[in-house]
């Protein structure tokens, strides 16, 4: 319940705060927005859509009551519903983040369990080195430099635009690189944190019971260590994708992608300020959506977290 | 000896251990190498440059490594290294006043809010929580986009953007201070809530902060890099490394020299800063070691 509230207060504030934003810009805003050579009648009609010529208790509360019935405002350049336009590019960008993340936790959770139960291992020094590597590199870089290597210099795979949806094999390929970029980053993160995690948990007693019993490594690694060991993972996975669409932006601008990052992108670029704001609240709500998920996911996989809520 | 001269000696032995356990490990000596080269062409970049960040020669133009131009060349002809070289100045006067500048914000949040708890403290949680939910690219291009891309604003921008992680540590560390004796005995003294928490707490809270900002500073350097990179930055003709990798990649077909060094450049520079950060967390503070993120 309480976190519920938490949630509620958190999206109630971004929307004031998104409401309000538009009064941080120095002098005009439709002004600014429309630039100098604008006519002042368009001005006004631009002013009046925005409800920019109302005062601004009354500019919040239309703002929120609105966002609450899922009406985020007009595009006054296209004249189209923000959701509309937001409702069309938001799939490519989950089936990009969403790649990103199951390709980061595909590669990152075995290396990670390989680099416990091999601790101090040459090998685990080198999955250390790579780890860390893939961490700190930004991830236009790391799609800056999948595109060099495998579309222009190799020319395996297509560089530019997502594909079409009915042309699965297509836009497959046309994914691969743009997921990989999002990835890495998060393979090199997932790594580390199973390992640390796996550390601690094959120091267990249940652990060792289970080794005793003559159970296959296997089985004791992924069956039962694993399991308890990925908790603290899926707890940042909720913020994982929050860090996915931040870095998404790059990667479809680098990509030529349809998505909300290279539509936030554009809207910026036009000062689309209606647009913005809808990418914003769209954003935050999916980052607080998933987080909240995976609270409640770790609750599931937990016993002792349910045991102690219910207590 | 005088004291003076005995806390001298204690602390450059101090300074000395510290180095010694930091050149110990292969990541952190790496981490100090890549710093002090940074560093070094912060101060002297201009006299070990072989052209000016400006310097065109259009028939020069788009070419690859050379004797005349290590590095290459520019859509303008200008030389690449060089460019590269001035870069570092700019990386660094944007990334260390923006994370001191989140340093300051996140205090002004985390401090009130640890000492004072109850209502405030859950405003500056709702409010850290808010400006969570925004990935740091989204809220940094949002705020550039609205106060328009001049180095100040960018300044300004990354350092809100970094002021939450700031103001979440601060916040914990006042909790593990704010109970302690010396805290005790001024409040019974009758010390002002505002004199115990800038003269008592504070100076307490503040060596974790200041690893922060050693761990936080590639990350100012990777975000102004990519908004530049946008084009919603630092402006052209200025060399920040994303205006070089942006022009870059506008011609990555024909000529990809811009592109592979910046990379590069941007790469080691992350790298390094990150790993010297990280050992100097797990020399001075081994209770967080192995903390990532």
């Amino acid at each position: 319940m309480g976190r519920l509230l938490m949630i509620a207060s958190v999206l109630l504030l971004l929307l004031v705060f998104l409401s309000l934003l538009i009064h941080l810009v120095p002098g005009d805003p439709v002004q600014i927005i429309m630039g100098p050579l604008a006519s002042e009648s368009f001005a006004a009609t631009v002013r009046q859509e925005m409800g920019l010529d109302q005062p601004i208790p009354m500019q919040v509360l239309g703002f929120i009551a609105g966002a609450l019935q899922g009406d985020l405002g007009n595009d006054f350049v296209s004249n189209r519903s923000v959701v509309e336009i937001i409702a069309g590019v938001l799939p490519h960008t989950m089936i990009l983040a969403v790649s990103g993340l199951g390709l980061a936790m595909a590669i990152g959770l075995p290396l990670g369990v390989y680099a416990a139960v091999n601790a101090n291992s040459m090998a685990d020094r080198v999955i250390a080195a790579i780890s860390i590597t893939l961490i700190t590199l930004p991830p236009y870089v790391a799609g800056l430099l999948l595109l060099l290597v495998f579309s222009v210099g190799l020319a395996w795979l297509p560089a530019l635009g997502a594909g079409r949806l009915d042309e699965p094999l297509d836009y497959l390929l046309r994914l691969v690189q743009p997921a990989t970029a999002l990835a890495l980053g998060w393979i090199g993160y997932l790594a580390r944190l199973t390992r640390a995690s796996m550390l601690e948990v094959l120091q267990a007693n249940y652990i060792r019971t289970a080794r005793s019993l003559g159970l296959s490594k296997r089985r004791v690694h992924y069956s039962y260590a694993l399991r308890s060991a990925i908790i603290p993972v899926v707890a940042v996975l909720g913020v994982g994708l929050g860090h996915l669409l931040g870095g998404a932006i790059f990667i479809e601008v680098i990509f030529s992608r349809p998505g909300l990052g290279s539509l936030f992108y554009d809207s910026i670029a036009t000062r689309n300020f209606p647009v913005i704001r809808g990418s914003c609240i769209v954003v935050a709500t999916l980052f607080v959506v998933t987080n909240l998920l995976a609270d409640l996911s770790y609750r599931f996989l937990d016993p002792r977290i349910r045991v102690e809520g219910a207590q | 000896m005088s004291d003076a001269h005995a806390s001298l000696a204690l602390s450059g032995s101090r300074t000395d251990g510290l180095l010694r356990r930091l050149l110990r490990l292969p990541g952190p000596a790496f981490g100090l190498a890549v710093t002090l080269v940074l560093l070094f062409l912060f101060l002297f970049g201009p006299l070990v440059a072989s052209h000016g960040f400006a310097d065109q020669d259009i028939s020069a133009r788009l070419q690859g490594p050379s004797f005349a131009h290590l590095l290459g060349t520019d859509h303008l002809g200008r030389d690449l290294l060089s460019r590269l070289i001035y870069g570092v100045r700019i990386e660094l006067f944007v990334a260390v006043p923006a994370v001191f500048g989140g340093l300051v914000l996140g205090l002004m949040l985390g401090l009130p809010a640890g000492y004072l708890g109850g209502r405030v403290d859950a405003l500056v949680l709702v409010i850290l929580d808010t400006l969570h939910a925004l990935p740091t690219v989204v809220l940094a291009l949002t705020l550039l986009a609205l106060l328009g891309n001049s180095l100040a604003n960018v300044v300004l921008v990354l350092a809100v953007s970094l002021a939450p992680s700031f103001a979440r540590v601060a916040r914990a560390s006042v909790f593990a201070v704010k109970h302690g004796p010396y805290v005790d005995a001024e409040r019974i003294l009758g010390a002002s809530t505002g004199r115990i928490m800038l003269r008592h707490v504070l100076p307490n809270i503040i060596p974790p902060l200041f690893l922060l900002m050693a761990m936080h500073l590639p990350t100012a350097i990777a975000v102004e890099t990519g908004l530049s990179f946008l084009g919603l930055g630092v402006r052209p003709p200025t060399p920040s490394w994303g205006v070089i990798l942006a022009d870059g990649f506008d011609r990555v077909r024909t000529a990809p020299w811009a592109v592979i060094w910046t990379c590069l450049a941007l790469g080691v520079t992350t790298l390094g800063c990150t790993l010297l950060g990280e050992g100097l967390r797990d020399v001075l503070d081994p209770k967080l070691a192995g903390s990532t993120r």
